[in-house]
């Protein structure tokens, strides 16, 4: 039998609200709860208060803005899933939501939510990664935005302050047509992904102008190829360079062993999935 | 509020008011509570399935949401779908595919097919395997909950059988 420990539950109506009831020494945001319940019931995490955003319904939208989208922070992720503007803009984001654990969980966790667990497997992190998304953060001293490099520090660890919330994340849009594709291979359906890879690729006169690959799950956090992106931009684009850039995907990762995978076997998938993502990428940039 | 919250919800129709402590599990208020004892608690952090619920129309785990989030909302379980004697065509397709076997993993099943049948295409046995992905059951082999489910989805497309 798990419980959570007692704790006190507020409700706020307002971010204003939200904000003030975070002032408090071993308070915790709730927003979908499938993450921090699992942890609560286990008493891994026992808050002495708990501050629940979900009647913030200004969280919940995803708008356009003059350079991107932006993405309230309690948009579930079935709701993204299903998103017509993501699904014009950035459709990586329903591939990367089906993969996502299963339909009760994504009807009710939410992107903040995954952002600030920090799984270093997580789809949404990796995403932000991947599209260069400025994270959107409210505290008492008002806003301020964070790059992924800045907010993921290290396992379940973020750059969020205590008297701090995740108000959503902006995606910029690409500088031109784009293709985007995701992989992830987990042990089975919904699943922590053991690897997951995302691939952004935007092709100009027959060059790649722009090569993004995002990995999950093979660092502490979700990580750019720097190197292999550096290598193939100004290259022919062709299928043939990106396989021979494959090699530098794995540089620099340290992944870790555990019950999944071992640290091995998943440098074996970079490359792999790497490949499926970027080739369906590039075909899909230049279609 | 440091001690009890006051919530007002609809379960299967029926309005119900309630005191509960913010730390009581959804799932322990609908089964300890309000006594629907149809709604089975498994593994108690999200992986089983069992205690699946809808909620606001769509399926929700309830042993990761708090009975104080129910507040407002309108539920669904299992006692709201049928009866022994005037089953709900999804628990009829089930006991016709023999889709069970102890029962209980079945209201957490019959939950979930509640949500896919409405939100999801399910074209291929694959993709209802994949929207069942987060429901466990140990008896069946889960053959017989695909074949269950695929006839919904033929009667629901109205494709021929």
């Amino acid at each position: 039998m798990m419980k959570p420990v007692a704790f006190e539950y507020v409700r706020p109506e307002t971010l204003a609200e939200a904000v003030t009831a975070l002032d408090h020494d071993d308070a915790r945001i709730i927003a979908g709860g499938q993450s921090l319940l699992p942890m609560m019931n286990f008493r891994l995490v026992q808050p002495e208060r708990l501050v629940d955003i979900n009647r913030i319904t200004e969280l919940e939208r995803i708008e356009r803005t003059k350079t991107g989208l932006r993405i309230g922070a309690l948009t579930r992720h079935a709701n993204a899933a299903r998103d017509p503007l993501l699904a014009e803009h950035f459709p990586i984001v329903a591939e990367a939501m089906g993969h996502v654990a299963h339909v009760a969980i994504r009807n009710r966790g939410t992107v903040a939510g995954s952002l600030c667990h920090a799984d270093p497997s997580a789809e949404w992190p990796l995403l932000v990664t991947l599209l260069d998304g400025e994270i959107e953060i409210l505290g008492s001293d008002g806003h301020r935005s964070a790059e992924p490099s800045e907010f993921f520090l290290a396992p379940l660890v973020t750059d969020i302050e205590e008297q701090e919330l995740v108000t959503g994340v902006h995606l910029p849009l690409p500088a031109g047509p784009s293709g985007m594709a995701f992989e992830e291979v987990a042990q089975r359906a919904g699943d922590f992904a053991v690897v997951a890879a995302g691939a952004m690729v935007r092709v100009e006169n027959d060059t790649f102008a722009e090569v993004r690959l995002g990995l999950g799950g093979v660092f502490d956090t979700s990580v750019r190829a720097r190197a292999l992106e550096g290598a193939l931009t100004g290259q022919r684009a062709r299928a043939e360079e990106l396989e021979a850039a494959l090699p530098l995907a794995i540089e620099d990762l340290e992944p870790n062993d555990d019950l999944h995978a071992s640290a091995d076997y998943r440098l074996s998938l970079v490359p792999v999935l790497a490949r499926r993502a970027l080739i369906r990428a590039l075909h899909r940039a230049t279609q | 509020m440091t001690g009890k919250a006051r919530i007002t919800l609809t379960v299967n129709g029926e309005p119900f008011e309630a005191e509960v402590e913010p730390r009581m599990l959804a799932a322990d208020f609908l089964r300890d509570e309000l006594g629907l004892t149809g709604t089975h608690v498994g593994c108690e952090h999200g992986v089983c399935g069992t205690c699946t619920i809808m909620m606001n129309g769509v399926s929700a785990r309830s042993c990761l949401m708090l009975a104080v989030q129910l507040d407002g909302a309108e539920v669904q379980t299992v006692e709201g779908l049928g009866t022994i004697r005037d089953m709900h065509r999804i628990q009829e397709a089930f006991h016709e595919h023999h889709a069970l076997q102890c029962g209980f993993c079945t209201p957490g099943f019959l939950m979930t097919v509640c949500d896919i049948l409405e939100s999801l295409p399910l074209r291929t046995d694959a993709e209802i395997r994949d929207a069942l992905s987060g429901n466990i059951c140990r008896c069946t082999g889960y053959d017989h909950i695909v074949k269950a489910v695929r006839t919904l989805v033929d009667e629901r497309d109205g494709a021929a059988s």
